[in-house]
């Protein structure tokens, strides 16, 4: 079957393309791309004023299945995801239970067999129940298919067992993502410290408790020279460490979502729920070094997608 | 007349009002402080309508000057404590807010131990919500008593200065005087430990010194806060007495300060912790004609809210 997609503006970072064409599609697989192509397909479709994009990839995604099947599914989360034009989910390990074992990333694969609409990518949990306590059988993890590792929600407190973890996923090929936190100093926060907490009368998180950690997790990286990936990077402080590494050649990428270079923590300040999230919306200054060049060495940027039921909103988070 | 300067149907917070509103309810609150003295101590105002108290947290110096003032208002009170309420049973906030609602009660007073709470159940219904206190947030009418009775003692606010004393960063107190004093053109210090110093607070308005006697210095007034050692997480407060040794306002502190300096606390006391008994009963201390003053400043602030959603609900039937 021959598929023609007509006038769109097709955007492809890979080839470096960014104008309007036509695309060819036959048998499943795009077999022309450029200008008034002339061909008889089955179907044509107009896509004039509209923009054509390759599938995204959406590497950090909660789809809660196994355990929160009230929140999310990977039937729901996946389909969310193609409405959206993402057609590759990174699914992270907080499910329960969590992706810790060969046995449970086996139980997520059949989930994803039966009721996936992308493609769906698993997560496994550098420690065990993501307790950071005892790591897990990473090998095994490896060897059943995930292709990243990660605690997200949690970071690996311990210096030694982090070390440890970022070694195994070098010798294994795996890329190990660092959600970056020091618990002990965003304590229970739930909004940026500063003027907003204080306004706000609630808990704040300093972005110390995130680009200490950040900083932690880098430098160990660099000493084992294994590949490290810091997830949803909120503030300059972080960027600036992580460029700077990068710059002394050191294996580390980063990823920040929309909503931290697009809105403020000014946005939480009538007590609106919707904008309460971890790490919390920053400042101006923040959203500003974003926008600089610096950007260009964040190498990715993610959705941060995670359902929340609406009665949960009010008083949890995590 | 009141429709053009209060037209609010909730009383949230004092960041959100002006200076006028600030100042219509203070004089609303005058000319109701007289009924409390008369020998039948009741005007009509609010007959036929019906004030909750709902309270998620111990409380009894606000709650009874609620039900007081809305009494002496003529309205019906109920009072629901949560610890013997459908809450125990796991009802959210905001279905507890529907239900009385449909018992077609008019104002809810709610004090609730988080910050956004009374915010959040105003969004959710369309009776009166007045906010009695949440978590670390805003206390308005006891900021709007503490003026109230500010300007009773020192004839204006506009220039004077005030120094707020303890725990800030826990304090919804600290935080509703802060934007009421400075509106009304008050100059606001708060004191404390640095630990007990939130960030950006001198954004809010207020200057900032952990050293007591300069707090003292030149004040016109002082608002001594309880300190909240209940609240503390961090292991990281003064201790009780070493508190008192630095921060407590006594009578060799207060020697050294203006003579007729006003000495105010939003009670109940810790006597020997941030102020001593002598100061808590002395000739400076106001703190028992707060509590009087609270009465006026409650029924003005129910009074104003039950008209103004009167008169929102009468523009609704018309349209």
């Amino acid at each position: 079957m021959k598929i023609l997609i007509k006038n769109g503006r097709v955007v492809d970072p890979a080839n470096n393309l960014d104008e309007v064409c036509d695309i060819l599609i036959e048998s499943g697989k795009i077999s022309k791309v450029g200008k008034n192509i002339k061909a008889s397909a089955e179907k044509t479709i107009d896509a004039t004023g509209k923009i054509v994009l390759p599938g995204l990839v959406d590497m950090h995604v909660h789809l809660r299945e196994p355990g929160r099947e009230d929140k999310e599914t990977i039937s729901s989360g996946t389909k969310a995801a193609l409405k959206g034009g993402v057609t590759s989910v990174l699914v992270m390990p907080n499910t329960n239970p969590a992706m810790d074992s060969a046995e449970n990333i086996k139980l997520l694969q059949q989930i994803i067999k039966d009721s996936a609409k992308a493609d769906v990518f698993i997560c496994g949990a550098i420690t065990k129940g993501r307790l950071g306590q005892e790591l897990s059988d990473i090998k095994a993890l490896k060897k059943q298919g995930v292709v990243a590792i990660s605690d997200d929600g949690a970071s690996v407190d311990s210096d030694k067992l982090m070390e440890e973890a970022l070694k195994l996923a070098r010798d294994e090929n795996i890329l190990l993502i660092s959600h970056a936190e020091d618990k002990t100093l965003s304590n229970k926060g739930v909004v940026n410290l500063g003027l907003t907490s204080t306004r706000l009368g609630l808990k704040g998180i300093s972005k110390e408790s995130e680009y200490k950690r950040v900083a932690r997790d880098v430098e160990l990286a660099e000493k084992l020279k294994a590949p490290i990936h810091i997830a949803h990077v909120s503030c300059k402080e972080s960027v600036e460490i992580i460029a700077k590494a990068k710059k002394r050649g050191a294996k580390v990428t980063c990823e920040t979502a929309p909503h931290y270079f697009s809105l403020t923590e000014e946005a939480v300040l009538s007590y609106d729920t919707n904008m309460k999230m971890n790490p919390p919306l920053r400042s101006k200054s923040d959203l500003g070094v974003r926008k600089t060049k610096k950007i260009s060495s964040l190498s990715a940027r993610n959705s941060g997608l995670s359902a929340w039921k609406l009665n949960s909103l009010w008083q949890s988070r995590s | 007349m009141s429709e053009l300067i209060w037209e609010r149907k909730d009383l949230l917070g004092l960041e959100d009002l002006s200076r006028e509103e600030i100042e219509f309810i203070l004089s609303t609150a005058e000319s109701f402080k007289e009924v409390s003295s008369r020998e039948i101590k009741k005007v009509p105002a609010l007959r036929g309508k019906t004030v909750v108290n709902l309270f998620y947290e111990p409380s009894t110096r606000t709650r009874v000057s609620f039900e007081v003032a809305a009494k002496r208002l003529s309205a019906d009170v109920i009072n629901i404590a949560t610890e013997t309420s459908s809450v125990k049973k796991g009802e959210t906030l905001i279905d507890t807010g529907r239900n009385i609602e449909a018992l077609k009660a008019d104002i809810i007073v709610m004090r609730h131990n988080y910050s956004g709470a009374a915010a959040m159940l105003a969004r959710h219904v369309n009776l009166s919500v007045v906010n009695a206190g949440d978590g670390w947030h805003e206390h308005p009418t006891q900021a709007l008593l503490d003026i109230f009775t500010l300007k009773e003692k020192l004839g204006k606010i506009e220039g004077i200065k005030v120094s707020v004393i303890g725990d800030i960063a826990h304090s919804r107190v600290a935080r509703s005087n802060i934007w009421g004093l400075t509106k009304l053109g008050a100059k606001v210090t708060v004191c404390a430990p640095k630990i007990l110093i939130p960030p950006g607070i001198e954004d809010m308005g207020a200057q900032v010194t952990d050293d007591v006697d300069e707090a003292l210095h030149n004040a016109d007034a002082v608002n001594v806060l309880r300190m909240q050692f209940e609240r503390d997480e961090s292991n990281a407060f003064p201790q009780q007495l070493e508190y008192f040794k630095n921060y407590g306002i006594t009578e060799e502190r207060l020697e050294k300060a203006k003579k007729n300096i006003v000495v105010m606390h939003p009670g109940p006391i810790n006597r020997g912790i941030e102020m001593s008994s002598e100061v808590a009963d002395g000739a400076n201390s106001v703190i028992l004609e707060q509590v009087t003053n609270g009465i006026a400043v409650r029924m003005s602030v129910l009074f104003l809210v039950a008209q103004a959603n009167e008169f929102i609900k009468k523009n609704e039937d018309t349209n």
